[in-house]
């Protein structure tokens, strides 16, 4: 397995005597595609939640490149290149497609604290938010509103935030969901194309997007890890069939 | 905006005093400051405060006491009551933005509500008396804020107006710049997503605290300026009425627009100086107006009119 870049020890929470994730270990190797799967309720989302620091701990730790994170807020985590997605897109609907990648390269600039300056200084970085946003294809859309983009590209949309702040780990949740077969597609292609040089550790749901993209899956079931490995070798386990992927297949 | 309208705008408020009675005028001017100030928090960075009145009120003592028992003039009392309208914003805020939604404002109110009481119980804010008499003073210890001047068979208090007039324009410039900055950027953002933000790596709690502190200090430049233009600080200026009424102001005029807490304040104060001989039914009228506006455009007068337009005011 390639270096890890990611890595969880023991990592537990529990919710008022309920346990969420229970002594998870999870290492994701640098730049591959790692899937998260599991039925309803199997504790992804949670654990998502606690690598993106938006819940703490019960107990375990957090490892980043090495670096323990735990204790780390979520800006902070930003900031070290882990960059997250949202379930339901998180985009700025009030801004343009382009204010919204701006927004993302604004970060780096050290401008934003800046209440005295002119906006126009961010003008320097229309070009290269036109550039993230031709790789998704919204050139064309940059100036409309974004609250009125449809849903597949309010997500690809996401996606060209993201990659604007070059983030050595993204973290998708649930990238594919709610969207139409065509959407689908594309959005695995983007995230195929944003996981060059990058690792990407992803919760995802539509197990034909899992098995097209994800080097290593790793399967949930209440809170601990039931499987992992190839999508090869995970879909013919019959733990994974019987708890999970039997149903998906029927 | 284009700048033709600026200019005109300008020249309406140059040319006012000689129109409208300037004392009005000037009431207008300050509500106005204060919810520009208001609106920065509310319009820009999604935060609704229902304590602003603490800063309007905090500030309206501070000048008024500092002015005249310290002998300072009126400028440095106005910077003085801005100051301290910053410093206890930083205080309310470092609490408030700890919560969010109504939560924040009911921390902001409880706040408020403190400072009131302070206002009522301290020796120096003369009580249910509030400070009266405060002295326009010398402007720079120079010019007459009281020199009155014969203009068409009127005699109008021509100095102290563009005194406030300029301390208007200073903070509309200062929001106005603020929320067309790269800070700006980032507090609607903040205001669209917070999540988003958050994760994008910006640190939310200190933009909102920075964008909470100069609003305070600007609600506090009207309150100061108030309190020099009616010589007077009450307890009115403190109480949870003000603060209420500056989030009417701002909702009717268009939250999160440029002019729109400016029209919302003119409307609400002139109808209550037109309306004044209904008496307490006055609230009941502008209750009924704000349930129209409600229902029938709900991005308020210059929202609407923006989206007629087609353009943001």
């Amino acid at each position: 397995m390639e270096p890890c870049i990611l890595e969880t020890r023991s990592l537990s929470k529990e919710f008022k005597g309920f346990s969420a994730v229970a002594d998870l270990n999870l290492r994701v190797g640098r730049g591959t595609i790692h899937a998260l799967i599991g039925p309803n309720g199997a504790g992804k989302t949670t654990v998502f939640n606690l690598l993106t620091k938006f819940l703490t701990p019960t107990s375990g730790t957090i490892h980043f490149k090495g670096q323990d994170i735990t204790k780390e807020k979520p800006a902070d985590i930003a900031t070290l290149g882990i960059i997250r997605s949202f379930q339901i897109s998180a985009v700025f609907p009030n801004l343009s497609p382009l204010e919204n990648v701006r927004i993302a390269l604004q970060r780096t600039t050290g401008d934003s604290y800046r209440f005295w300056k002119s906006e126009r200084c961010l003008r320097r970085l229309d070009a290269r938010a036109m550039e993230l946003l031709d790789a998704v294809g919204l050139a064309d859309l940059s100036g409309g509103v974004t609250g009125e983009l449809a849903y597949g590209r309010k997500r690809a949309l996401e996606i060209a935030t993201t990659l604007a702040l070059e983030p050595e780990l993204m973290l998708l949740d649930e990238p594919t969901q709610g969207m139409g077969a065509e959407d689908v597609e594309r959005i695995t292609a983007l995230v195929k194309a944003a996981s060059a040089n990058r690792t990407v550790l992803m919760v995802e749901h539509n197990l034909k997007v899992v098995a097209s993209l994800a080097d290593r899956i790793t399967v949930l079931q209440r809170g601990a890890i039931l499987a992992e490995g190839p999508y090869a070798e995970v879909s013919q386990d019959p733990r994974v069939l019987e708890a999970y992927m039997g149903s998906a297949h029927a | 905006m284009n700048r033709l309208a600026w200019i005109l705008l300008l020249a309406a408020g140059l040319a006012a005093p000689f129109a409208v009675y300037p004392v009005f005028m000037m009431k207008l001017l300050c509500f106005a400051l204060f919810a520009l100030a208001f609106n920065l928090l509310l319009g820009y960075t999604g935060l609704l405060s229902f304590g602003h009145a603490a800063f309007f009120g905090g500030a309206a003592y501070v000048t008024g006491h500092l002015v005249k028992h310290a002998g300072l003039t009126p400028e440095l009392g106005i910077l003085s009551g801005t100051l301290f309208a910053a410093a206890l914003g930083w205080v309310v805020g470092s609490l408030a933005i700890r919560r969010q939604g109504i939560y924040f404002a009911m921390v902001t109110l409880a706040l408020a509500q403190i400072v009131y009481f302070l206002a009522l119980k301290l020796p120096f804010t003369g009580g249910e008396d509030g400070l009266q008499g405060i002295p326009r003073g010398f402007l720079f210890g120079v010019i007459d804020l009281q020199r009155h001047y014969a203009v068409a068979g009127k005699s109008l208090g021509l100095n102290l107006y563009y005194f406030v007039f300029a301390l208007f324009c200073l903070g509309f410039w200062i929001v106005h710049r603020t929320i067309h900055s790269p800070f700006g950027q980032v507090l609607k953002a903040i205001r669209e997503n917070e999540a988003r933000a958050l994760s994008l790596g910006y640190r939310v709690e200190r933009f909102k605290l920075i964008a909470f502190v100069i609003s305070s200090a600007l609600a506090g430049m009207a309150g100061a300026t108030k309190s020099i233009v009616f010589q007077l600080a009450s307890l009115t200026d403190v109480s949870w009425h003000t603060s209420g009424e500056v989030v009417l102001m701002t909702l009717l005029g268009g939250v999160g627009t440029v002019l729109g807490p400016v029209a919302g304040a003119f409307t609400v104060v002139t109808l209550q100086s037109e309306l004044s001989f209904v008496g307490p039914w006055i609230t009941v009228i502008i209750g009924g107006i704000f349930v129209v506006c409600v229902l029938v455009f709900r991005r308020g007068f210059v929202g609407e009119l923006g989206r007629i337009l087609k353009r943001a005011l």
